[in-house]
């Protein structure tokens, strides 16, 4: 086994061991499962898939799952470079509290964000009783998924973009102002071009995780179809109707969305770090 | 008497204050409104009916079980996730083999697969109608809506937790520390324990922590592969959502605060590590 698979020898022990464990694990976790699924796609056949897909109701859900991923996700992108900004290069009252609460929508199950979201923005909550004389409704309508997923992927841009403006040298900022930039202009010109793929790929972490996003939507959602039903909800709806090869069909329409959405950020991702690299 | 003090230095590398507490101040509001808002609100909801609400909501049978079913799965997927990550990340570091890069990007795939899909893959797999799955029925070892399914499931969306944290230390350190303890006559598993382990004890007891925060908090995956049978196979996560449905409000957000409350002790341990053990910490971890 050690020879047939390893490209150079190595003196340490263990490889067909951990190698192995390994291989098991990945196979019966994760192989398996997505052969079931991509299986059960080839069984059914693509005229029949595309069949199944193409209904209004879901192409509403996979629409709504796509285009909520993607409004949550710019709005974090925004707001996500600020707090990393703020806590990275201010000092302030609080800034380790608040440097720990960005990783609390990865601690707290979506659940208990989905009712508490819920909670605040129904119409007789907090935020929703707030809202309420501007005309604004949040909770059961596509704004309350919005809402629910700016929490859900606020996380994935703050820790990716913090690490890269740690190390960011001050030379660079420093010798574009004594060439006589102002500071906005050394933002813009300087820094900002310097953080475009940590911000791409903070991006890219968070629209990928929000459109297959389920607990922390459903609650707020309202799920009324064809208007506020996400994607992942008529998997468990058709679930529940034992109805397996329409939630397999839509279960493969995510996937290709969700990898077709991978290859495109990684080639902008590819693209900027080269266009950086240039210059 | 000199105009050159009256002039202040003006800062070149930072925003000038206004700006700079602007920018705090609309931070600290987002947070504020964002992060803060809601976990508050599951402890003023659990809290709607005083403490008595809160210990008649433990007291119900249906959330005993679901907490000993959520720490119960917990205990076993995090240990096991544990044995993987240590096992993907020594032969990935120590050894050079073909496709490593490939095997990289599977173990991370888990991440980009929607819970609910994943929960939609285990059934197809092992469900009642699958080949497999009619065969595991009829000797008696079912696989869906039972305890083994929600395991598979927790497994799935944990997959990269512990593996992901470790890889990046074991790179970092290289393999001469290894080298020279086996030269000195130690076995393979001592030089493990006494070399390898302790140079990555941090890295792993946070990717433990990560692992442990969403296995008990998986909701997506395990709602769909669990049935959700009270007392049987609801766990702490899709327990609350039967209780909200059926209108406990109380029994429902008190669960929830629970969660919540281990939820905040795992990003305090957390930030400790992050501030006690940073340098034994992948580089991307260390703020």
């Amino acid at each position: 086994m050690r020879a047939g698979i390893l490209r150079s020898p190595s003196p340490l022990p263990g490889f067909g061991l951990s190698f192995g464990i390994m291989m098991t694990v990945l196979s019966i976790v994760v192989l398996l499962p997505i052969g079931a699924l991509l299986g059960r796609g080839l069984m059914i056949g693509p005229a029949d898939l595309w069949d199944m897909v193409n209904s209004r109701r879901i192409w509403s859900a996979l629409t709504l799952s796509f285009r909520a991923a993607l409004i949550a996700s710019l709005f974090n992108l925004v707001f996500g470079l600020l707090l990393a900004w703020v806590l990275v290069r201010y000092r302030f009252w609080g800034r380790r509290f608040v440097d720990a609460a960005v990783d609390l929508p990865f601690a707290l199950p979506t659940a208990v964000a989905g009712i508490a979201l819920t909670a605040l923005y129904a119409p007789n909550g907090v935020f929703g009783q707030a809202l309420a004389p501007f005309g604004l409704q949040v909770a059961y309508t596509e704004v309350g998924i919005w809402v629910a997923l700016v929490f859900i992927g606020l996380p994935f841009v703050v820790r990716t973009v913090q690490p890269v403006i740690e190390e960011l040298e001050p030379d660079l900022e420093e010798v574009s102002a004594t060439l006589g930039a102002r500071r906005t202009h050394t933002l813009r010109r300087v820094i900002l071009p310097t953080l475009t793929p940590a911000l791409l790929t903070g991006f890219a972490l968070a629209l990928a995780r929000s459109v297959g996003e389920y607990g922390s939507v459903i609650f707020i959602a309202g799920n009324i179809p064809n208007l506020t039903e996400i994607a992942p909800l008529l998997i468990v709806i058709r679930l529940e109707e034992y109805n397996y090869d329409a939630a397999a069909a839509i279960g493969i329409a995510m996937l290709v969305v969700s990898f077709a959405m991978l290859l495109a950020i990684n080639a902008i991702q590819v693209w900027s770090r080269r266009r950086i690299g240039n210059v | 008497m000199s105009d050159i003090a009256l002039t202040r230095p003006v800062p070149v590398t930072t925003e000038p204050p206004l700006a700079r507490y602007l920018l705090i101040g609309l931070a600290a509001v987002f947070v504020a409104l964002f992060l803060f808002a809601p976990l508050v609100t599951v402890f003023v909801e659990a809290l709607r009916q005083g403490w008595v609400g809160v210990i008649d909501a433990l007291r119900l049978p249906d959330a005993q079980a679901a907490i000993r079913m959520t720490l119960t799965i917990a205990a076993i997927a995090v240990p096991l996730n544990a044995t993987f990550g240590i096992a993907a990340a020594w032969a990935i570091t120590k050894f050079d083999f073909r496709g490593k890069a490939f095997l990289i990007t599977l173990i991370d795939l888990p991440f980009s697969v929607s819970p609910v899909v994943a929960g939609l893959m285990l059934v197809l797999l092992f469900g009642a109608n699958s080949t497999l799955g009619g065969w595991l029925i009829a000797n008696d070892m079912p696989i869906v809506f039972a305890f083994p399914g929600i395991l598979l499931a927790t497994l799935f969306v944990t997959f990269p937790f512990v593996a992901r944290e470790i890889i990046p230390v074991m790179i970092e350190q290289g393999r001469t520390e290894e080298e020279a303890a086996l030269t000195l006559g130690a076995s393979g598993w001592r030089t493990f324990f006494t070399v390898t382990l302790p140079n990555i004890r941090w890295a792993l007891l946070y990717g433990v922590l990560l692992c442990n925060a969403r296995a008990m908090g998986e909701f997506g995956a395990v709602a769909v592969v669990s049935g959700k049978i009270r007392g049987e196979t609801a766990t702490m996560p899709t327990m609350v959502e039967m209780f909200y449905n059926e209108y406990l409000s109380v029994a429902a957000f008190t669960l929830a605060a629970v969660l919540a409350m281990l939820a905040l002790l795992t990003l305090l341990l957390k930030s400790l590590l992050e501030w006690r053990h940073a340098e034994l910490l992948a580089a991307t971890r260390r703020h």
